[in-house]
């Protein structure tokens, strides 16, 4: 397995919930867990910044790693 | 690089008021980017709102920031740009506030094509007070007031913008987040009255009203919802039936406000 192009940095305390980071996400990565999103499966990020672009609470960073 | 927001936003605002899913914090993020394309230095940058959940939208930026009365945005940011024309001035707002109490002030500042951006926020309805019917709610949609089925027709707002005189006219949603950076920075660089509408989702009073399920269900009706201009063009009329234009929908040169008045105390003085 490639390495991820993308580390998901969740700031929990502004996360709300909505599932929008979840559900645009193209290689499913984040999950919701009791109202918090968090990411399940962080080795598929393909740093594509759907997820930081959509978050309307400032709640999730994507850092692109070098390649 | 994560996109550094926190630089342009008041230390301490954070996590901000809006509701889980609201897009007024995707509009946020558009209107910080589009604020860092356009290199704006902040300390001569005035962002102008009235009331409404919208409206609170200025309150959480780092830049000269005046949150006035409901529905006076657009009268008040024409107040700065004629005291201050070296300024930027960007209003913000909701489709309530500059559509129905504000509605006036609106179409005046576009008819006067003064040089400033105006983000306009649609999100069908009044928010902040629980869900009353707006200038833009759907014919046959739900509000608080009502409750059988809205029999109005409603405002285009980016019509009635190009209509009144706006130079600039623009729409997107809040589902197509690069887009609205994109529009915002052309309506900032250009010069005259420049309108970007952004349809918007309330989860909150609208969408639970409106028998949707979720905010991705709001969100996926956005993105179904939008034609850019280019290919609505190629697209028969059954085809866009139901559907939105999105990008510039227009843009002209023509004589901007402040310059105009320039002339006038020129000649007043005497000069
Ligand atoms: C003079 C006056 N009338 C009515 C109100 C109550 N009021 C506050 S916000 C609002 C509507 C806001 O709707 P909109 O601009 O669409 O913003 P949203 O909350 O939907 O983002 C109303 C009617 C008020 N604050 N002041
Ligand atoms: S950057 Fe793209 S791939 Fe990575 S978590 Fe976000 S949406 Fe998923
Ligand atoms: S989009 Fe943001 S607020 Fe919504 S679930 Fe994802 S991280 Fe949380
Ligand atoms: S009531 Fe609607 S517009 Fe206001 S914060 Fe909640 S979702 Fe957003
Ligand atoms: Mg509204």
């Amino acid at each position: 397995m490639s390495s991820p192009k993308g580390e998901v940095e969740i700031i929990e305390q502004y996360c709300k919930g909505c599932n929008i980071c979840v559900a645009f996400c193209p290689t499913n990565v984040l999950e919701m867990d009791l109202f918090v999103v968090k990411a399940a499966k962080p080795e598929a990020c393909i740093a594509c910044m759907q997820c930081e672009l959509r978050c309307p609470d400032f709640a999730i960073k994507v850092h692109k790693k070098e390649a | 690089m994560a996109y550094d927001y926190d630089s342009s936003i008041r230390p301490g605002k954070l996590p901000h008021i809006w509701c889980p899913g609201c897009g007024h914090g995707i509009v946020m993020k558009g209107l910080i980017r589009a604020m860092d394309t356009c290199e704006l230095d902040r300390k001569n940058t005035a962002i102008v709102s009235g009331i409404g959940c919208a409206s609170r939208l200025p309150g959480y930026l780092d830049a000269c920031t005046l949150h006035t009365a409901h529905g006076r945005a657009a009268a008040f940011a024409t107040g700065v740009k004629m005291a201050k024309p070296e300024m930027d001035v960007i209003v913000c707002g909701g489709d309530g506030d500059g559509t129905a109490i504000g509605g006036n002030h609106f179409i005046h500042a576009c008819r006067r094509n003064i040089n400033m951006t105006y983000v306009l926020m649609n999100n069908f309805i009044y928010g902040m007070t629980g869900g009353q019917f707006s200038p833009c709610t759907p014919t046959g949609d739900k509000a608080s007031t009502t409750p059988y089925g809205n029999p109005d027709p409603i405002f285009d707002i980016s019509k009635l913008a190009i209509g009144a005189g706006a130079s600039f006219v623009a729409r997107t949603t809040a589902f197509h987040a690069t887009q609205i950076d994109k529009l915002i920075a052309e309506g900032i660089k250009h010069k005259g009255m420049a309108v970007i509408e952004i349809l918007d989702d309330c989860p909150t009073t609208y969408g639970r009203r409106n028998k949707f399920r979720s905010v991705v269900e709001m969100m996926e009706r956005l993105k179904d919802m939008a034609v850019p201009v280019a290919a609505a063009a190629k697209l028969p009329a059954e085809k866009l039936e139901g559907k939105i234009l999105t990008g510039i929908l227009h843009q002209e040169d023509k004589p901007e406000y402040t310059a105009q008045y320039a002339e006038v105390i020129k000649k007043a003085q005497g000069a």
